[in-house]
């Protein structure tokens, strides 16, 4: 190690020294936003709105949480959310493996028809307005399945799932267990699923992530605001900017109306925004590996 | 050994896998296809979609006439090229930047801040947005105080719209997209790296000769894709930071589709159906020639 580095010439030295530097103004760049918000979030309403807030919170208070909490619409989406989220990836994961399994394998005949059908629906799709018309025939507008079956399946995740079944799991092993008598399906359970930890990690939580960050479909599908999730109920104070007077609690002059207004919003934001951001790093380490093999060998 | 029959009778249990993602990709995905025809038809509810009457190509004549079309058009484009551009170099730059990290506690953390704000909601991002830019209380407006400018009220302007839309994409990306590169140059051969630095080559030489070849055709790949899903121009995003304001330079084919479709007074489902599959066809002829310009450089291909 010291060796090489005393090799190091003039111009290397020069371009480690740019690269360092490079990048950590792109960290702080990245970082800088993350930071205001947490701290705005735990400062004082009035030094929020009069700028005072630069790095650190100013004049540290639970106020905008306290306001957060308290909100019967906030908590209510946080439970749709939280529904969606768990029971949408358990669908769209039980659906991706059964997808993806048969696909897989070299003697699943018929596998380039189905796979040709499948990919053909990234290229092209149908649209919004028939889409749109095909779930209110279903009878799904309105319920909770809107939320969970128009989008039970991502193909872009079937292709990296079937490729990573593919590349890792041997041959022999499926030939094995089939001298031995092994079902299919037996196969799949007991040996391909405990191999496939990190591919059916990142998979989940890609869902995950949709399904955590998902608007539009609510938007367009559900009237009844006690289906609403998190997200819509935060497009409607963050964005339209419509935040009732409830939730604003004892504030009594406009000034201070306003300025809790604003405290709300960035802890609402780093309420939605936590539970993800505390799981990927868990998840992070998978990435690169399970997202590799899944679609740089495709 | 086996006849076909027999070996397909071994393997039920796969064809029973797979049926129900076979229905779910037919039923979503195919039958909307299906349903797309109302483009050419004058739709109407109690009907239904084979019941309505045929009205030709009506519906993409009055597109084409409205004076929506060209400002619909313009946008779409320029949001998508502007995007395609700007946000290509960044995260190969950054790949290539960590590549030559030797500090593993740096490189983590560079690689872990970056990546987070892809898991931030477009609401959100949208909500922050707004927050900061906000002409009164935001950071940015503060911070251009200091230079004696502004306050700008950037979210209500035309012409910021397009450049915030796409820095901001940018910014929420840049990391997670630069997963592909790091991997792509962690599977260069070291032995290159060995050679070339035995032969007295610098970083920077190294970097031209050995690396940017190396991640050379994932680039290609990437930009043929990303060319081919040119129209599918951030909509939800868009969606979200439109305002009345900033209409004439953030209307979009898909958000026009949406509003003439689905929240307009006079909702018309073949009208918006006829814009949209006009889009769809657009996108994937893109697609197809770019794929083939990029099979006649001797590329990579798709297919």
């Amino acid at each position: 190690m010291r060796k090489s580095a005393m090799k190091e010439s003039g111009a290397d030295r020069a371009f480690t020294i740019v690269n360092y530097v490079l990048l950590s103004v792109f960290l702080i760049m990245v970082l800088y936003p993350l930071i205001y918000v947490v701290s705005a979030s735990f400062s004082s309403s009035s030094a929020v709105v009069s700028g005072k807030v630069w790095l650190w919170p100013v004049e540290p208070t639970l106020e905008g949480y306290r306001a957060v909490f308290k909100n019967a619409m906030v908590a209510k989406g946080f439970m749709n959310t939280l529904l969606y989220t768990v029971a949408g990836t358990a669908i769209n994961l039980v659906l991706s493996i059964m997808a993806a399994y048969p696909l897989s394998r070299k003697d699943f005949r018929g596998r380039g028809v189905f796979m040709l059908l499948f990919v053909f629906t990234m290229l092209f799709n149908g649209g919004l307005i028939p889409t749109y018309l095909l779930v209110k025939d279903l009878g799904m507008m309105d319920t909770v399945w809107s939320m969970l079956i128009p989008g039970a399946l991502s193909v872009w995740n079937v292709i990296i799932m079937r490729t990573y079944f593919q590349t890792t799991i041997p041959n022999e092993l499926l030939e094995a267990s089939q001298l031995d008598g092994c079902s299919d399906i037996r196969f799949l359970r007991s040996v391909v699923m405990p191999l496939s930890g990190p591919i059916l990690a990142v998979i989940a939580l890609f869902y995950a992530v949709g399904h955590w960050n998902q608007y539009f479909n609510a938007m367009i599908y559900l009237k009844s605001s006690n289906l609403y999730p998190l997200q819509l109920v935060l497009r409607d104070i963050l964005v339209q900017n419509e935040v009732n007077i409830e939730m604003l609690g004892d504030a009594k002059t406009a000034a201070a109306r306003q300025g809790l207004r604003e405290l709300l919003k960035y802890s609402l934001i780093v309420v939605t925004s936590v539970p993800l951001l505390i799981v990927y790093p868990f998840v992070q380490k998978f990435f690169v590996k399970g997202v590799m093999i899944g679609s740089l060998k495709g | 050994m086996l006849t076909g029959w027999k070996r397909l009778l071994r393997s039920w249990q796969l064809y029973a896998l797979f049926l129900p993602p076979l229905l779910y990709i037919i039923i979503f995905k195919y039958v909307p296809m299906y349903g797309a025809q109302i483009a050419f038809k004058e739709f109407s509810v109690t009907k239904g979609i084979s019941g309505s009457p045929w009205a030709g190509f009506d519906q993409f004549e009055r597109f084409f006439r409205s004076h929506e079309f060209w400002r619909l058009l313009r946008n779409t484009f320029s949001i998508s090229l502007y995007t395609l551009i700007a946000s290509f170099p960044f995260p190969i730059m950054l790949a290539l930047g960590l590549n030559y990290v030797k500090n593993r506690r740096f490189k983590n953390t560079v690689q872990m801040v970056t990546y987070a704000p892809y898991f931030i909601s477009l609401v959100v991002l949208v909500g922050l947005m707004l927050q900061f830019l906000d002409p009164r209380t935001g950071l940015i407006n503060s911070i251009l105080g200091w230079f004696g400018l502004g306050p700008y009220h950037f979210m209500a302007e035309a012409s910021w719209f397009q450049s915030i839309y796409v820095w901001s994409h940018i910014w929420q990306n840049v990391g997670f997209s630069c997963i592909i590169f790091l991997a792509a140059l962690s599977s260069i051969d070291p032995a290159l790296h060995e050679a070339a630095v035995m032969d007295g080559a610098t970083k920077v030489q190294r970097m031209r000769h050995i690396d940017i070849p190396g991640i050379k055709p994932i680039a290609v790949i990437l930009l043929i894709l990303n060319t081919g899903q040119l129209l599918e121009t951030g909509f939800e995003k868009i969606l979200l930071m439109q305002n009345a304001l900033n209409l004439r330079s953030s209307e979009v084919i898909d958000t026009y589709v949406y509003k003439v479709g689905l929240v307009s007074q006079a909702m018309n489902f073949s009208y918006a159906t006829a814009i949209g599959l006009f889009k769809a066809v657009i996108g994937f002829v893109l697609l197809l020639i770019v794929n083939q310009l990029a099979k006649k450089l001797k590329q990579e291909s798709l297919w």
